[in-house]
């Protein structure tokens, strides 16, 4: 009897393994890079995300007097609201049925009043910085710069000039006590 | 219907790709500022060298999603915005360790004060919606 049926399922459960084990940086790049080709294969559009805010935004307050809401179609792009739906579908089952080792994404002293306040504090750089920009990582450094577009590369040069400024400029003040 | 059912399977699998990957957690975030080890940087470029590749053959191909539409880029516009929001969303990405795409990620994986950094998020909305006007472009 050949042995191939035995092999074949062995190397099976060593592949599920390295899939379900953390990722080299290789195999996370091409996996990432892979998602904006499959967006534009499958659904013809732009692989970007904090435009999910403008429409979350322009969704729960049409009336609230600013033109860049009042005047947002989302209806054309309600797409984009399904995508970011999928994120929070995806983490989940990353987290919790992908991953062999899960380590936890936020620092434990984030779980406090002080690590909340800082993430909101943070999360409004990052809701009305994306936005003035114009796009985040996903729509200016994925998506823009593997189609040369040079003001992403300028952008992404700048997302790093502020996020360098404060890790050095804060230290070990970033991290809540 | 169909339609938004593929969406919803590219944000899935690209949920299921940032938590693997590891990018969504805040050390990775906060060492790829210090500089400290290579990890995100090699993720990112490897990122957009994929995502390159996949362009320049798409647009050899003058490729069409599987609906029929011509795939094509349309550049984002350069304005000051580009340099001075793109530095105040770095500074964000550093404190929260998230950029948009990571929040949802985040609370998808139960991480819940993550829900805090997309408030925040929202709130830099509206603040930039209200300032819009008044900002340079």
């Amino acid at each position: 009897m050949p042995s191939l049926p035995y092999n074949t399922l062995e190397s099976k459960y060593l592949m599920i393994d390295w899939l379900l084990g953390p990722w080299p940086w290789w195999f996370s790049g091409i996996m990432i890079g892979l998602t904006v080709p499959m967006l534009y294969w499958l659904a013809g559009k732009a692989f970007g995300i904090s435009t999910s805010l403008q429409h979350i935004g322009a969704i729960c307050t049409p009336n609230i007097g600013f033109d860049y809401l009042s005047d947002h179609d989302w209806r054309a792009d309600s797409w984009n609201l399904m995508l970011v739906g999928g994120i929070v579908i995806g983490g989940l089952l990353g987290a919790h049925f992908l991953s062999s080792e899960p380590l936890p994404l936020l620092p434990a002293s984030f779980y406090s009043l002080p690590g909340i306040l800082r993430l909101l504090v943070g999360g409004i750089f990052v809701g009305f910085g994306a936005r003035y920009a114009g796009g985040c990582t996903s729509g200016h450094s994925i998506t823009g710069i593997s189609n040369l577009n040079v003001p992403s590369m300028i952008a992404t040069a700048f997302f790093f000039v502020g996020g360098m400024l404060v890790t050095w400029g804060l230290g070990s003040w970033l991290l809540p006590g | 219907m169909a339609y938004y059912l593929r969406v919803l399977l590219v944000g899935i699998y690209f949920g299921i790709v940032l938590i693997k990957s590891d990018v969504v957690r805040w050390q990775r975030i906060h060492d790829m500022f210090l500089l400290r080890e290579p990890y995100m940087y090699l993720v990112i470029a490897t990122g957009i060298v994929v995502a390159g590749l996949s362009m320049a053959l798409i647009k050899r191909a003058n490729a069409r999603s599987v609906d029929g539409v011509p795939i094509v880029y349309e550049p984002k516009p350069y304005h000051k915005g580009v340099i001075i929001g793109g530095a105040i969303f770095g500074m964000g990405w550093a404190i929260t360790g998230a950029c948009p795409g990571p929040i949802y990620a985040q609370i998808g994986a139960g991480a819940w004060p993550a829900v805090f950094t997309f408030v925040g998020a929202m709130i830099g909305l509206y603040g930039y919606a209200a300032l819009r006007p008044r900002l340079p472009h």
